[in-house]
């Protein structure tokens, strides 16, 4: 178990333009820990820099209280999962499982016992003597997993690894990975786009975007509170809408369109200093309005029915919003239905930077569950 | 989000642009040289110097071990242009390319066409068009000796059949060039077939299925889907075989020693005479200068109008 | 695509035409000098006396044996130096890569001839006329080997090296355990085009050898064809049959890989 430190990172190729830039978190010894954001946004740079893949042009990096910056990737007591798995095709899957165990000259009966115990981990004993291209792409995923965890290195560094796989196999190996990181003590360096893998993967998330941080946090944090918009679109799925609109310090009210408006209660007003904002809720915080006030009555232009939830996607001003609706719902397109929004839902922005001036009050409406027997 | 930066560490921050040290920032470097230099030394001692040496030496006349002896500036080259001889050959040169690099394609290509057939047996034929890919100069040209042969070899035992006068194809100075072409394109066949071969075969059968759902003829397919495709292939094949045309040498060594009345005295025969024959080694070098230029030539115009027409994927 | 009546003709046709010479070489080395002096194409009765001539008017077997060292040692030679090249070219980032890469492309353009003379005072100067080093070492670094290699090189997924990086292991290592594996196909290829460019050159051998004890199969046989061409042809097909058969094998067994690698080679 080791402690991995950034300490103000940055990465540019040219010396004008950093594609990172200040990178500051500390990744405890046995953690989770998923790098998460559109693609471009630096993630895969920042972790092949950890690995010592690319030069740190700036900052310092720790790995186990050392200063790593200078250290080759073998020097670093990592192991590395890579997105095409970089399966060594002219050899058997054993030979590829040993291949590191081989370079650092760990005897030949160390090197078998530990080969047959992680296959046998993984269920790859029956593939040792094949090559990568007779195996499935599941199974050429295992065997580079397997050769991460027979490193026995304390840190493991994963890029994007199910990115190749079907979605049943994905979910699947999602968990995986998750049992094997916690009964190794492994500490964890996960990138992935996807935002589902951040969320029921990580003990902690951090959102990159465009090179900086957006947010750390674990999981629930960040969805409940994200620290700008960018987050709240990001993490969530269908996303979070959004929508321009104006807050009028003298009524107090927040307007969407010409004759919608909620009313602020008076402890937020002093927190909202701008006209132009940004409001946003998520899709399962739109109501069908039955007591409520109405605030829209909206046609409806697509829905999806999920079994256990219905999504029913409306067109607001120029924009396309979804709402998320429990259990079996009979809708048909073009239907107009009357929808609410509480104003304790609703996630206010700063238009300009985005920033989070308000959070949907989370307990209002998720309770955080607790089983306590 | 707050991060939280030991005491520790903080002392280190200010404005850290990693200094490496001299010897790994330039381990690439220096890995680099180490596995290049081979290759550097080997082309520096037989490519960059003896290609400045032919210019230098083509600047002077030299003694009889090759040594220059006296600098005589562009005489050499005064020389050669007025030289009747070098007309010839540079004349016979050209036609040589003109005989040989169009016909040697357009074969080759009507070889590569029917042999990319899927048809029983076809392997054994490919196997056979491309065979003289594995003759050298030296044995096709003894053969073609024979064949051309003026009483008992076998292209006037054939002709005698027709009743056409036997003819002295390499000692009839209006001959002997054809004949030299004609065991040129012979030998070209195979590597040039094998390489048309590839090419045809890189082509997507899915574009041809397409075309004959729309009722493409064999001749509209040819022009609108395998020319095309093929011009790659093409492109780089007709580069090729221009540039060892403008390099042949054994066939003429050995069919006709230049002769008759020079008609045969290809450039890369001139040099070798001119140098290892009469020991003229300043004249001999600047042949090679020109044989240079007609390569470089080649070469950029090849890539300034080549290109532009090549359809690439 | 084409009638299979119309294709098979043509087929037929055209290997007659393209093998003929060489079959009909086949049957002069068979015939006695008196049935190859009345013209005929098919042998009447077959003798293998012009065999046995061949091998005792000059020494054919020294020279198969010198073209068998040379056109080894410049195969195992040109490929260490390629691959090397080739190597650093692609899985090793250093100053100037593009500019050191032009350079080794453009020797491209520079024919061989134009540098003959030179090449050969340089070899005459070292002492290596009539030695095995004069006949090899020119031909080592060979830029059309490198750019070859260095093509089927850069299919190689540069996670592969990443990979090994992680696990520690050295570029050299990586080299010769993961690169030269990988790419063996072509490495084939291109050692097949080599041992057979250099099986048959010619002009290069003609100059550096003035006695039998390096001399090359291919000078060989024009010195048989200058011997015996008043009298015995029988003899000198004999020696041609002899001479191409190595490279003919070679050729068939490696046509199909052949004809891929240096495709792949040639327009990606």
């Amino acid at each position: 178990m080791k402690k991995v430190e950034l300490v103000q990172i940055s990465k540019s190729y040219n010396h004008h333009t950093n594609v990172l830039e200040n990178i500051n978190v500390s990744i405890e010894p046995g953690e989770f820990f998923v790098l998460v954001g559109p693609s471009g946004c630096g993630k895969s740079t920042l972790l092949r820099m950890i690995a010592g893949l690319e030069d740190i042009s700036q900052g310092k990096l720790f790995i186990g209280g050392h200063h790593a910056n200078l250290l080759r990737p073998s020097q670093r007591g990592i192991s590395f999962v890579f997105q095409n798995y970089a399966l060594y095709p002219h050899l058997t899957v054993a030979e590829n499982i040993v291949f590191g165990l081989q370079a650092q000259k760990v005897p030949k009966n160390e090197r078998n016992k530990r080969c047959i115990e992680v296959a046998d981990m993984l269920g790859l004993i029956p593939f040792l003597k094949r090559k990568p291209r007779e195996l499935s792409g599941g199974q050429r995923q295992r065997v580079a997993l397997a050769r991460s965890i027979v490193s026995q290195a304390p840190i493991c560094l994963m890029d994007e690894p199910l990115s190749n796989l079907d979605a049943k196999l994905r979910s699947h190996m999602r968990s995986e990975i998750k049992q094997i990181q916690r009964r190794l003590g492994l500490t964890m360096i996960y990138v992935t786009h996807d935002q589902v893998e951040a969320m029921t993967m990580g003990d902690r998330i951090m959102v990159l975007n465009e090179g900086k941080i957006q947010q750390i946090g674990d999981p629930l944090q960040i969805y409940n509170h994200p620290a700008n918009a960018f987050v709240a679109q990001f993490i969530g799925s269908p996303p979070m809408n959004l929508i321009p609109a104006t807050f009028n310090k003298q009524k107090q009210t927040i307007q969407i369109e010409y004759h919608h408006e909620i009313l602020v209660p008076l402890h937020d007003v002093r927190n909202i200093s701008n006209e132009d904002i940004i409001v946003g809720i998520r899709p399962e915080d739109i109501h069908l309005a039955r007591n409520e006030p109405i605030h829209f009555q909206i046609e409806v232009v697509n829905v999806e029915v999920l079994g256990t939830e219905t999504i029913i996607s409306f067109k607001i001003k120029d924009q396309q919003w979804s709402m998320k609706w429990n259990g079996q719902w009979r809708i048909a397109i073009g239907d107009r239905i009357p929808i609410s929004l509480d104003y304790q839902v609703l996630s206010i922005f700063d238009s300009k930077t985005g920033t989070a001036l308000k959070n949907a009050k989370a307990d209002t409406h998720y309770k955080i569950n607790e089983v306590n027997l | 989000m707050k991060v939280v930066v030991d005491e520790e560490h903080k002392g280190q921050i200010p404005a850290t642009i990693n200094k490496l040290s001299f010897l790994s920032r330039t381990l690439n470097n220096r890995t680099a040289l180490l596995y290049l230099l081979p290759s550097i030394v080997l082309f520096s001692v037989f490519v960059f110097y003896p290609m400045f040496k032919t210019v230098y030496l083509s600047f002077f006349l030299t003694d009889l071990q090759g040594r220059p002896a006296e600098f005589v500036g562009l005489e050499n080259f005064q020389y050669l242009i007025q030289s009747e001889s070098f007309h010839k050959s540079i004349k016979a040169t050209l036609l040589f390319v003109l005989y040989t690099v169009p016909i040697s394609i357009v074969t080759a290509l009507f070889l590569a066409i029917i042999a990319n057939e899927k048809l029983k047996g076809i392997g054994v034929f490919r196997t056979l068009f491309s065979s003289t890919m594995g003759m050298s100069v030296a044995a096709s040209s003894v053969i073609w000796l024979f064949l051309f042969h003026p009483s008992i070899g076998a292209i006037n035992r054939l002709l005698s059949i027709f009743n056409i006068q036997a003819i002295e194809w390499l000692v009839d100075p209006s001959w002997a060039l054809i004949s030299i072409s004609i065991t040129t394109i012979w030998m070209n066949t195979g590597f040039t077939f094998l390489i048309l071969l590839g090419g045809l075969q890189n082509i997507d059968e899915n574009l041809y299925e397409s075309a004959s759902i729309d009722g493409a003829s064999f001749w509209y397919k040819m022009r609108r889907i395998t020319i095309p495709m093929l011009s790659p292939t093409l492109f780089f094949i007709i580069t090729i075989t221009l540039i060892n045309a403008f390099q042949t040498f054994g066939q003429v060594d050995i069919l006709t020693k230049g002769g008759p009345a020079e008609s045969t005295n290809l450039i890369v025969y001139s040099i070798y005479r001119e140098a290892f024959i009469n020991y003229q080694f300043g004249t001999a070098s600047a042949q090679a200068i020109v044989l240079f230029f007609f390569i470089l030539i080649v070469t950029i115009l090849q890539f300034k109008f080549g290109e532009k027409r090549v359809f690439y994927q | 695509m084409i009638n299979k009546w119309v294709v098979y003709p043509l087929l037929m046709i055209c290997s007659i035409c393209l093998i003929f010479p060489i079959c009909y070489a086949f049957f002069i080395s068979l015939m006695d000098g008196g049935e190859i002096l009345q013209g005929q194409i098919l042998p009447k009765s077959v003798t293998y006396q012009n065999y046995i001539d061949a091998f005792k008017s000059v020494p054919l077997l020294q020279y198969l044996w010198n073209s068998f060292i040379v056109s080894t040692s410049v195969t195992i030679g040109m490929l260490v130096v390629s691959s090397l090249a080739a190597f650093t070219f692609v899985f090793i980032p250093f100053h100037g890569r593009n500019v050191v890469f032009f350079i080794f492309i453009s020797t491209m353009m520079i024919p061989w001839e134009a540098t003959m003379i030179p090449n050969f005072l340089t070899i005459q100067k070292l002492g290596w006329i009539n030695s095995y080093e004069g006949l090899t070492i020119p031909f080592f670094a060979l830029a059309f080997g490198t750019f070859l290699l260095r093509q089927h090189f850069k299919i190689i997924p540069l996670e592969l090296y990443e990979a090994s990086q992680v696990a520690g292991l050295s570029q050299f290592k990586f080299f010769y355990k993961i690169v030269l594996p990988v790419s063996k196909t072509s490495l084939v290829t291109l050692g097949a085009y080599g041992f057979l460019t250099t099986w048959n050159m010619y002009l290069w051998p003609l100059l550096v050898t003035s006695n039998d004890s390096v001399r090359t199969v291919q000078i060989g046989i024009k010195q048989l064809q200058t011997q015996e061409i008043a009298t015995e042809w029988g003899v000198v097909m004999a020696g041609v049959i002899i001479v191409i058969i190595p490279a003919l094998l070679l050729l068939f067994l490696g046509q199909k890989q052949l004809q891929k690698g240096l495709t792949q080679g040639s327009i990606k």
